[in-house]
């Protein structure tokens, strides 16, 4: 069995990662996700949070949003709205996002139909915000 | 007859129309590569949905779940939303023109249909606002630098009032680029979503139903379209534009080499008169 795997980060401005890597932990929408080589293929969601992954040494990691998550014969596939790697998410500004998400959803009265997205808008930026710590 | 001065002004400003549609056609030429290129970019994100959507949308059909899903259910066409991509500007030779020719044949062939427009770009609000049409929406300035958001935004709104039943069908009208000199105009249904066939069955492992999955992949896959549709369109109005602005450029020269053999002709003519009046003058002596 080959010891790494095909790991494809698209968002539909770019393909951001293209690389053969050894290990990957993924944010799926029922919790982390660690897949390695040889993963049976699978189907999931993609929830905003961290995504770290290895090849050729090195760890990498990358901010997610939402999205999908396609594994089938070794090439895992992540679909999402925009993928930020660590290096290029200016901390500051992402805890600002955080703090102004957090207020937004704190601040009553929070309008139902806006719940989800205020939470989302949450875990988005503490996405960033964990990914610019790393 | 205009006189060598007149000829020789004319001269001068068709060049410097020349110089500017020269110029057009190079900032044209540079729109039309940046446009391509996102297009480009935009297609493993695309070919991945699709793959998904047909994969889920099998193995949803195989448990006989996916029907109840509001963006598939077929109804007779009484409404139809029409998502028209114009672009926001002109001198773009029969860019818009042309597309608009097709909707109206579209709406002529739906008579009995109540038909509302959605409008991305200026011209095709103006356009439809001057014949009269039913307007639902218009979109300016995202037309030049599509983004993904933005489109993701307008095919939210149209998808919701089509789960909620306000309209039957949604058309999208867009130029497609095809190659420099034609773009290739489509007009097609993306509302309801017509699962595209699926040729392998994997076994997957779904961690949530794939009813769940398909039902967040078909608004996704609405979305991309749009978003697609504004990329294309971008990148056949560039190059719409990049071929009319030549054409008006070798246009340009054309008239300046007529202009020029005509004030060549007018100044020998009155050369030869001067020299006439000269030559009886001494004769007269």
């Amino acid at each position: 069995m080959a010891d790494t795997f095909k790991l494809q980060v698209a968002t539909p401005a770019a393909l951001v990662v293209d690389e053969d890597a050894a290990t990957a932990e993924i944010p799926g929408s029922s919790g982390y996700m660690g897949i390695l080589p040889g993963h049976a293929a699978l189907m999931s969601i993609l929830a905003p949070g961290v995504l770290t992954y290895t090849a050729g040494g090195q760890t990498h990691v990358l901010a997610v949003d939402s999205g999908f998550i396609e594994v089938l014969d070794d090439v895992v596939s992540v679909m999402t709205e925009s993928a930020l790697r660590s290096k290029d998410i200016k901390l500051e500004e992402a805890q600002r996002q955080l703090s102004d998400a957090q207020n937004a959803l704190a601040a009553p009265p929070v309008p139902e139909a806006n719940y989800e997205e205020l939470v989302l808008a949450v875990s988005r930026a503490q996405a960033k915000v964990d990914a610019a710590g790393k | 007859m205009a006189n060598v001065l007149d000829l020789r002004r004319r001269i001068r400003s068709v060049k410097n129309t020349r110089q500017i549609t020269k110029a057009m056609k190079m900032v044209s030429a540079a729109k039309l590569r940046r446009a391509q290129e996102r297009a480009i970019a935009s297609r493993p994100y695309a070919q991945m949905l699709s793959r998904m959507l047909s994969n889920v949308a099998a193995a949803a059909a195989a448990m006989d779940d996916s029907s109840e899903l509001p963006l598939l259910a077929v109804r007779d066409e009484k409404k139809i939303q029409l998502l028209l991509v114009s672009s926001d500007s002109g001198l773009a030779g029969g860019f818009n023109a042309n597309l608009f020719r097709v909707v109206r044949k579209f709406i002529g062939e739906h008579q009995g249909a109540e038909i509302g427009i959605e409008a991305v770009g200026r011209k095709g609000r103006d356009y439809f606002r001057r014949l009269g049409s039913n307007l639902t929406g218009y979109h300016h300035g995202i037309f030049d630098k599509p983004k993904y958001e933005e489109a993701a935004a307008i095919a939210r709104t149209l998808s919701e009032r089509y789960a909620k039943g306000e309209i039957d069908a949604l058309y999208l009208a867009v130029n497609e680029f095809k190659n420099v000199m034609a773009p290739a105009i489509s007009l097609r249904r993306i509302l309801p979503i017509e699962l595209p066939e699926s040729q392998e069955q994997h076994d997957y492992i779904f961690e949530q139903p794939p009813a769940e999955l398909l039902s967040k992949l078909l608004p996704r896959y609405v979305e991309l379209q749009v978003f697609r549709a504004l990329l294309e369109s971008n990148s056949a109005y560039n190059a719409a534009r990049m071929t009319a602005m030549d054409k008006a450029s070798s246009n340009a020269a054309d008239v300046i080499d007529t202009l020029t053999l005509n004030m060549n002709r007018v100044r020998q003519a009155s050369i030869t008169r001067e020299i006439i009046e000269i030559v009886s003058g001494a004769a007269a002596l």
